[in-house]
């Protein structure tokens, strides 16, 4: 009896390891098809590496939140922040060196997300979903505020050594054979982050924590893991990811500008959740962010060819934020009853 | 039929996976008497109450209400035929005024469609003061109102219902003396009505001043029920006792070593009064007590789960005072709490994470965990402890009870603890498996640890303990040394109970 169990959800698991994949192939059959000669070309698939970045950077500390059943709400505006940080420095104060303008926006965007855990863990607020929401609006007054609501730009300032992570691309030859060609540097820099955060979450003492903290936090806390402390830190490294993202954006845009992080904090959230993190807790790995990040990249790509507009573009996305969550809550409802299945 | 029961039952048996928690139970309850329904912890009262109000579906036998026959699939219907509960939780919802509570779960409208708050206001009242509570304001919300009245709301909404019956479980366990008086004048105007009462309380006293008749359950079963009149507080004890020891408790004499653990004058408002005991290595010492007593709110402010208001705590003779769970673990305290799932396991989490868990930390080279250090000491667990799961990485949630519970015991073997508190070790685990967990506590105790162990099972706390210390309502009632002629069942249930140790 247990055995057949075990057999059936392992089968159910490794479905629901590969959908991700299977998706986002069949996403990529389907646009290679229909844009013939616009989807799979080198400039198109370097373009979607590029837009991925910055959710792969913010969905990973999301994914932290989530994994323990928490959730930061507040990434999409702390990233701007850390951009409008390097706009005002370098405008105000006339600041162009990178080794201060970047360690800057990245501290100032660490020091929200440890507001956000101290809110969550000291003042003892319901849900992060109050502590973070509410942050999100005083991180975006906070950033209209100190750019006076306009849009700084950072063409020919003397600050390219800050925009190069997230402007810069190269290509890769090898004998003569052009391999790659405008690779962004973004993106590498996403794929040390997602090695760091691999071995961060599977390999030290902290990482695991954050795994038992979500998955019961008080069966943690009465195995002397100080939950609370854990808690601070993983809002902690998700301000820290809103920072790089922030600056790796400078880059990106061009510009500093308070309006644009409209989808930034539901993009990360559907990265995690589409990648086999639960709202639940407990649960969740980078790689499946990594995946989630780019089947999202994948379909803005393919509206955008199509030349579907915001519009369509939000209908589409939210639709499949939605559709994430019922398999993830599905998901569960079948583990649960797999278990019932077990005790039996 | 000769006499007319309000509700029967006949040989009803509840089965659960691996246990059997009633068995061919029968209880007969008259119009307008007050039943009173003892036992010990896990007697199966509770099982009872679940059947009766359609909670659970038992496996065989028969449930007659006003002598037809009555099948519950679910609590509406069992509420329908004229049965309702009182639990000790109440179902109230404190935000809303005590008439929407009254009447939840029914929609009574005028000829608009809308609710008819007029008529509800009048029902409510009207059932307030059959209560003798006239006085409590329908408006109110019930948030407002105090335990004791909160509960007259439960019972005006069980007599709105037509109830023939009303199942009170522990009433009185939250209220105070004088709300007491009030609760038991109520009781008897409901008796007058016609209204039959199951009064299932721990206090002895109450039930003399109060029931007509008594029915004893012990292990699932019905032991006796009988007029009040002929009972006395020995006859019941002994009743809901009276079993025998069997050989299943492999105890192996130790020699007590130093003192371990002192504790002076412990006090959590509310919960613990004054407590004050100490344990030494190389012995169990027991806790026993009705569930409620106080024994785990003690073990939990020693181990700072929840911080005590007053007291002083000294272990090996050094005074402590610990800010959370990690500091006590750190002087080297174990504390197997009684919530397996909710306190003791990460379910989402694999064996050996779960066995790692209070002490992570100690595996770590350099920056990063050691993982095959922590695939050795855990394989070691799996084969010493005998946990039978098929591999270290096995989600724990997948194994069985009594092997769960051997994942939270290796837990706290691999912190290297000194003492160990086992709160209900044995609780939710079948008898091999429970020999087993024994037999650890043995293996601890003869290498000088010393371990407290709270069990609500007294054949479990004479067949292990060197030391039992009662408590009741957060007082220790007595300390009873296993020497000592006072060292059996009744003795225990005596003191558990309230009462004087000749």
């Amino acid at each position: 009896m247990t055995t057949a169990v075990k057999k059936r959800s392992n089968v159910g698991d490794f479905i629901m390891k590969i959908a991700p994949l299977t998706v986002l192939a069949i996403l990529y059959i389907l646009f290679s098809i229909m844009h013939q000669g616009k989807f799979m070309t080198m400039a198109n698939q370097m373009n979607i590496l590029k837009q991925t970045a910055v959710n792969c950077l913010i969905g990973a500390g999301m994914l932290l939140a989530l994994i323990t059943a928490g959730i930061d709400l507040s990434v999409g505006y702390n990233a701007i922040l850390a951009t409008c940080t390097i706009g005002v420095l370098m405008q105000n104060f006339g600041i162009t060196s990178a080794l201060i303008l970047i360690p800057v926006a990245i501290l100032v965007s660490t020091l929200a997300g440890f507001i956000n855990g101290t809110l969550l863990t000291r003042l003892d607020l319901p849900h992060p979903f109050v502590s973070t929401l509410g942050m999100k609006n005083v991180l975006w007054g906070v950033a209209l505020l100190i750019t006076s609501s306009k849009t700084i730009g950072f063409t020919n300032k003397g600050i390219d050594n800050t925009l190069w992570i997230g402007r810069a691309t190269f290509d890769v030859n090898i004998f003569g054979l052009k391999l790659l060609t405008g690779f962004p540097v973004s993106f590498i820099l996403v794929l040390v982050v997602y090695g760091f955060f691999h071995v961060f979450l599977n390999h030290t003492a902290l990482g695991r924590q954050i795994y038992c903290v979500g998955g019961n936090p008080e069966a943690a806390r009465l195995s002397g893991i100080r939950s609370k402390d854990v808690l601070t830190v993983v809002y902690m490294i998700s301000g820290f990811m809103c920072g790089v993202a922030g600056v790796v954006l400078a880059g990106r845009l061009n510009t500093a500008n308070t309006a644009s992080a409209a989808t930034y904090d539901t993009d990360a959230i559907a990265a995690c959740i589409i990648g086999g993190a639960s709202f639940r807790g407990g649960k969740g790995t980078i790689w499946g962010t990594l995946l989630g990040a780019l089947l999202i990249s994948t379909i803005r790509n393919g509206l955008n060819l199509f030349s579907a507009g915001n519009d369509i573009q939000y209908i589409v996305i939210g639709s499949v934020i939605i559709l994430a969550v019922t398999i993830d809550v599905t998901r569960n409802k079948l583990e649960a009853r797999a278990r019932k299945l077990a005790t039996v | 039929m000769a006499e007319q029961f309000v509700v029967e039952l006949k040989h009803v048996t509840k089965k659960f996976p691996g246990v059997v928690a009633m068995r061919d139970m029968h209880i007969q309850i008259k119009p307008g008497e007050i039943h009173g329904l003892i036992g010990e912890n896990g007697a199966g009262k509770s099982t009872l109450i679940k059947v009766l109000t359609g909670v659970y579906v038992p496996e065989e036998g028969e449930i007659y209400v006003e002598g037809r026959q009555q099948v519950f699939k679910n609590p509406v219907q069992a509420r329908e035929a004229g049965i309702a509960c009182v639990y000790q939780e109440l179902n109230i919802v404190k935000m809303l005024s005590v008439v929407d509570n009254v009447f939840m779960g029914r929609r009574i409208t005028n000829k608009f469609g809308l609710l008819d708050y007029a008529y509800m206001h009048e029902e409510a009242r009207k059932a307030l003061s059959a209560l003798g509570h006239g006085t409590i304001d329908t408006r109110m919300e019930c948030g407002k109102l105090g335990i004791g009245q909160q509960q007259m709301v439960e019972i005006a909404k069980a007599i709105t219902q037509n109830a023939k019956l009303i199942i009170m479980d522990e009433p009185t366990s939250s209220l105070g003396e004088q709300e007491v008086k009030q609760l038991m004048d109520t009781v008897r105007l409901l008796k007058d009505r016609g209204i039959a009462i199951l009064f299932v309380s721990h206090k002895l006293e109450e039930l003399f001043e109060l029931c007509d008749r008594v029915t004893v359950m012990r292990d699932g079963e019905h032991i006796l029920t009988s007029d009040i009149s002929q009972m006395t507080g020995d006859s019941l004890i002994e009743a809901m006792v009276g079993r025998t020891l069997e050989n299943q408790y492999p105890k192996i004499p130790t020699s007590r070593g130093e003192m371990a653990l002192k504790v002076e004058n412990l006090t959590q408002i509310g919960a613990i009064r004054d407590v004050s005991f100490e344990a030494y290595a190389g012995e169990i010492l027991a806790f026993a007590g009705l569930v409620g007593a106080g024994r785990t709110e003690t073990m939990r402010a020693i181990f700072a789960a929840e911080k005590p208001d007053s007291g002083k705590v000294y272990v090996k003779g050094k005074e402590v005072s610990f800010k959370n769970p990690g500091e006590a673990i750190r002087s080297g305290l174990a504390f197997l709490t009684e919530d397996r799932k909710g306190q003791g396991l990460v379910l989402s989490e694999s064996v050996k994470t779960n066995l790692i868990l209070s002490n992570i930390k100690n595996y770590r080279k350099g920056p990063l965990l050691n993982h095959q250090e922590i695939n050795k000491v855990s394989e070691d667990n799996v084969k010493t402890l005998r946990i039978k799961t098929p591999t270290i990485e096995e989600v724990v949630v997948l194994l069985s009870g009594g092997n769960q519970q051997k994942v939270v015991i290796g837990k706290w073997i691999n912190s290297d603890a000194d003492i160990y508190i086992f709160d209900e070790p044995t609780r939710g685990i079948d008898v091999g498996a429970k020999i087993e967990v024994y037999n650890v506590m043995n293996r601890l105790v003869s290498e000088g640890k010393c371990i407290i162990m709270v069990s609500s099972e007294l054949p479990e706390v004479l067949g292990m303990a060197d030391r039992v210390i009662v408590m009741r309502e957060g007082r220790i009632m007595a300390e009873i040394p296993r020497e000592s002629p006072h060292f059996n069942q009744n003795d225990i249930m005596k003191a558990a109970w309230g009462g004087e140790i000749a």
